[in-house]
């Protein structure tokens, strides 16, 4: 949920854009990290653990434990927690360890 | 490769102040920093600022991070990277940092490390599922980003983060179900306490965490009783919902990269984890490598800025710069810092910083 008054914040975002999420139209604010875009829209798995595939959202924010990668226009290992969102960015729900081909 | 004299990785409070310190005595320096913007932990840290730093009691930690950044944007002998993480020391003293798309290699004559912290995860069953996080984390969400994380609450730690955290997410209009606290006593301060109690927050003492539940994210808790050996106690178990349990269970220091650079590192429980052995100029033993802030030692913000502040110094005069009374500056510092850590609450630090700290000058025994 966004917050759009604070008792002792003002949040200063940047302008509106567009986003896909797995192929779904999403908007949030340029330069905001993708990752808070996401959970304002909802979204709170952000990738899937290696071996057991089992859920995996933001820990730290602060690009500090690798909780958060996901695939961004087909590059892998993305940290989406301090990676600026922009216009048209294709973000993807990585499976497995990724690759720079494409595939695993 | 770049050439720089000192190199600062780090833009938190530590790393500032060593920069505008290094610089202050004459030296050009280079600040590297990750994020796209300088302050560290101090740009989420809205309340009014704890601790005995006579200059900075009272005043909110986002508003010390303003001061400090405009000082060094002010000043010409600091070069500042934003963007840019700092990937390895290697052995020949070469640094890489990588900017965006850009792999950078730099040589400076002397290093100052102040990576600060990372968050403390608790071992129980589901930990990992989504909507469980740091209150850090919930920091960066909340307070910079002005994203709630979510609406029902459950804190662990009532130390002063779990507390600050606490009020800061009540503020923001979320709900907190509970506050536990795994020891018979809250840590943090009454006055923060007092102020969550009466707005109807209950803090469990002596309670802790069982497991979590929840199928693609966190839906609940199972809270259970500790006895006073920290033993769960059998038939206290009670089921609390919650979309967010937020965990501020402690600080380790960040300190990967002195591992690479080969600084002798000793485990330190008193100030985190592991810490690098320095002297009292905070110089590791490693050549021309110095430490200050978290990584030195988990503390507070204002240890970290005193920290930097003689490491700054320190790292500037070893290159041959000076300044009129540099000797008295840098003791001053230094005893800043044991007022900082006096008392019974700086009991633990006192301790932890004895078993690493090698002093060249000789203790003084009598
Ligand atoms: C919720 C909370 C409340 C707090 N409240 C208070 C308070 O009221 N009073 C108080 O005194 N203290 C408080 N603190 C503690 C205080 O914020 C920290 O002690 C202080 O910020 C430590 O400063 P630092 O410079 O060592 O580290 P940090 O502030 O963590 O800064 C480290 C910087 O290094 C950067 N970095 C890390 N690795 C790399 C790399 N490889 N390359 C490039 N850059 C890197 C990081 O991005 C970061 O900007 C609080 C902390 C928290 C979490
Ligand atoms: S959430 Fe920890 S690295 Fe992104």
């Amino acid at each position: 949920m966004r917050l759009d008054e604070h008792p002792i914040l003002t949040f200063q975002r940047g302008k509106e854009v567009s986003f896909t999420h797995d192929g779904k139209e999403m908007r949030g604010f340029e330069g905001e990290p993708i990752a808070v875009a996401l959970h304002a829209a909802g979204v709170k798995v952000l990738s899937h653990s290696l071996v057991k595939h089992r859920p995996r959202g933001f820990f730290c924010a602060i690009g500090n434990c690798s909780s958060c990668l996901m695939t961004v226009n087909e590059m892998p290992n993305v940290r989406t927690c301090t990676e600026p969102l922009v216009e048209g960015m294709r973000v993807e729900t990585q499976e497995g360890r990724g690759s720079l081909l494409g595939k695993d | 490769m770049e050439k720089t004299e000192i190199l600062i990785i780090g833009g938190g409070p530590a790393g500032l102040e060593a920069a505008i310190h290094a610089a202050g005595l004459g030296a050009e320096v280079t600040l590297i920093e990750r994020d796209p913007f300088l302050g560290g932990q101090l740009t989420k840290q809205t309340h009014m600022f704890f601790g005995s730093y006579e200059q900075f009691a009272g005043v909110r930690g986002v508003d010390i991070a303003e001061k400090l950044k405009k000082e060094i944007e002010e000043n010409p002998k600091i070069k500042v990277l934003l963007n840019a993480a700092v990937a390895g020391i290697y052995p020949d003293g070469v640094v890489t940092v990588s900017q965006k798309n850009k792999f950078l290699k730099f040589k400076p004559n002397r290093i100052i490390v102040a990576t600060g912290a990372y968050e403390k995860m608790l071992p129980f069953p589901n930990n990992d599922l989504p909507g469980i996080c740091g209150a850090g984390g919930v920091q960066t969400l909340m307070n910079l980003y002005g994203v709630l994380p979510g609406q029902e609450i459950v804190m662990v730690g009532a130390g002063n983060i779990g507390l600050i955290v606490s009020y800061q997410l009540l503020q923001a209009g979320a709900k907190i179900k509970a506050i536990l606290e795994a020891s018979p006593n809250i840590g943090g301060y009454l006055v923060h306490a007092a102020k969550i109690r009466r707005m109807g927050v209950p803090i469990l003492t002596s309670h802790s965490v069982k497991e979590a539940y929840g199928k693609d994210f966190v839906e609940g808790v199972v809270v259970h009783q500790l006895d006073e050996k920290w033993a769960p106690v059998p038939g206290t178990e009670e089921r609390m919902s919650c979309d967010v349990l937020c965990l501020a269970v402690g600080l380790s220091p960040l300190s990967e990269i002195l591992w690479q650079a080969g600084c002798e590192m000793k485990w330190i429980p008193e100030l985190g984890g592991h810490v690098a052995v320095r002297d009292e100029d905070l110089l590791t033993t490693v050549s021309g490598l110095y430490i200050a802030g978290d990584v030195a030692g988990v503390e507070e913000a204002s240890a970290a800025m005193v920290e930097g502040k003689l490491a700054g110094m320190a790292a500037a005069e070893s290159l041959g710069y000076s300044v009129e009374g540099l000797l008295e500056k840098k003791d001053s510092a230094r005893s800043e810092l044991a007022e900082l850590r006096a008392g019974h609450s700086g009991d633990k630090i006192r301790g932890g910083i004895d078993r690493v700290e090698r002093l060249t000058r000789g203790k003084v025994t009598c």
